[in-house]
């Protein structure tokens, strides 16, 4: 199994500790694991994204032209990787930062309101785990056990109280994530 | 983990004496870790930031005199500022590490990745005639590992090592498992290692003088005659490398670093379609594996020299081919790290692989 992942979106939505939180889970599974930000003067707002390659096998380049997921939570972010999706790989988007939808149709294509659910819950800085909720749901590529040892793994010890309430914005995205197109 | 954590925690659980950096994107992390693991409290590694980079290279300069296990780094432009105290370590015979987590260039250029310091490593960039040391790590884990070898062959040969890594290895986490821990040495092993080193003369030991120059012609020559025996012996003894699939390989990559990484997953996709295609990695890149080149080039189609520059390393290759096989380059500039894909249309454009251009 090799699964390489690109998650994209603006500066500050946790993209960069999302991709952290699911190397290191993937980690706990004895799998082999990359995590490549695209780095640069990144500041709240900008665009930030970070390639996350998850295997069985050693790891060639973590640079990779074609993913089998892509995560994409802005406008920007869709036009700049929809493209780079392989046929029947899986697109995972909010529609909150998407005013035109994507349009390839031999993807699989999920869609979550994971912004809208993070208001509710009174939690918008669990934006990022309800979006890996969703992912996992539908590739499960580590168990829901793992991402919490993976939380205590990448948070400093004072923030671990808040494991339980990203443990609930993880189940949350499970729950709300639904399919928009099958591929075709 | 990623790569520039993995120098600032190897270096800690090396025995390393002393850090004097400046911080620069994309290697800031590297004193970053130092500062957060406070190794002064535990091993009495001192870290310090410097001033500058010129500061920092003169404090290398100077703890490695004392025969201190003593390092920098930086990045390109940081490096750049650095070449006089390199070259007067060199001359000197000062043995210390300086890492390079290089970004694109020429002058401050940009904080995206780059190969384009590979000249700059390997023909000097100081003054005189003189080589370092330089090691080219591929993943985190020789990022981690190559710190404590370049120690080694530094005191060992007595020339400054450098490694040379860009800034996909410096970012890049993945899974690394650290050395285990060795203590500093005591001053009674620098004494007894270290002979040559300026310590604090006791007794009647001769004086021992660290210094570059000379001003006698015959001095100064019999030293750089000692100096080219030395790199002889280097060459002779030091050439690292890693093959990957040149067996049965019909075409060769020759590659390093990051850009090794990106190959390997292009010869995989292009072995999946029958072409057979090799992956010579130097991991010195001085002295340079020119001898294993040779052979290859015996029975090889071409070689592509595949770096994240303008073609640098291909010199080196041309050199060693000596026009038995077609030599090509393929590489980027301006901190855009080229995809495996494009590699590959690279490979299939040199060579007119039509299997590829279908």
């Amino acid at each position: 199994m090799t699964e390489e992942i690109i998650i994209s979106g603006f500066g500050g939505q946790g993209v960069l500790s999302m991709g952290k939180i699911l190397a290191y889970s993937a980690l706990m599974e004895g799998k082999e694991v990359s995590w490549m930000p695209a780095y640069g003067p990144e500041q709240r707002g900008g665009t930030a994204n970070v390639t996350v390659i998850v295997s069985d096998e050693r790891i060639s380049s973590p640079i990779v032209s074609t993913y089998d997921t892509a995560i994409i939570l802005n406008q920007p972010s869709l036009e700049k990787f929809e493209g780079s999706i392989k046929p029947g790989g899986t697109l995972i988007y909010d529609d909150y930062g998407i005013s035109v939808p994507p349009t390839r149709k031999d993807i699989n294509i999920y869609q979550i309101s994971a912004m809208d659910a993070a208001a509710e819950m009174g939690n918008t800085k669990g934006f990022n785990m309800i979006i890996l909720g969703g992912l996992l749901k539908v590739r499960p590529i580590v168990t829901l056990e793992n991402v919490i040892k993976g939380l205590h793994k990448t948070l400093p010890e004072r923030h671990h109280h808040l494991i339980p309430a990203n443990e609930e914005a993880l189940r949350k995205g499970m729950d709300i994530i639904c399919i928009a197109q099958e591929a075709k | 983990m990623k790569g520039n954590e993995a120098i600032a925690h190897a270096a800690i659980r090396c025995g390393c004496d002393g850090y004097f950096g400046y911080p620069i994107t994309p290697q800031s992390e590297i004193l970053e870790t130092l500062a957060a693991e406070k190794p002064w409290e535990t091993t009495g590694m001192v870290v310090l930031q410097a001033e500058s980079e010129v500061a920092s290279i003169n404090m290398i300069y100077g703890g490695g005199g004392a025969g201190k296990r003593v390092m920098t780094s930086s990045s390109s432009p940081g490096v750049a500022l650095m070449q006089e105290g390199i070259a007067y370590m060199a001359g000197a015979e000062v043995p210390g590490l300086i890492v390079n987590v290089q970004r694109g260039g020429p002058g401050l250029g940009t904080i995206q990745p780059s190969q384009g310091d590979y000249f700059q490593a390997t023909r000097g960039g100081g003054n005189g005639d003189y080589y370092v040391l330089v090691l080219a790590p591929s993943s985190v884990q020789e990022m981690a590992d190559f710190v404590d070898l370049a120690f080694e062959l530094s005191f060992k040969y007595r020339i400054p090592a450098m490694i040379l890594s860009d800034g996909v290895v410096g970012q890049v986490m993945e899974k690394v498992v650290l050395p285990p821990f060795k203590p500093r040495r005591t001053e009674e092993e620098i004494l007894r290692e270290c002979p040559w080193a300026s310590t604090g003369r006791k007794g009647n030991r001769p004086i021992n003088v660290i210094t570059s120059l000379e001003l006698k012609p015959e001095a100064m020559e019999k030293h750089n005659l000692h100096l080219q025996e030395k790199y002889k012996t280097i060459r002779a003894n030091e050439v690292r490398y890693e093959e990957i699939q040149t067996e049965d390989a019909e075409y060769l990559i020759v590659a390093f670093g990051s850009a090794a990484r990106i190959a390997q997953k292009a010869i995989s996709d292009l072995r999946s379609k029958g072409i057979r295609v090799g992956l010579l990695r130097p991991i010195t890149l001085w002295p340079f594996p020119t001898e294993r080149i040779q052979q290859l080039s015996e029975q090889v189609k071409g070689i592509l020299s595949f770096e994240i520059n303008a073609g640098q390393m291909v010199e080196d290759v041309r050199l060693a081919v000596e026009g038995r096989c077609p030599v090509a380059h393929y590489g980027k500039m301006g901190g855009i790290v080229p995809t495996p894909d494009e590699l590959i249309q690279a490979l299939a454009k040199d060579f007119q692989i039509n299997a590829l251009n279908s």
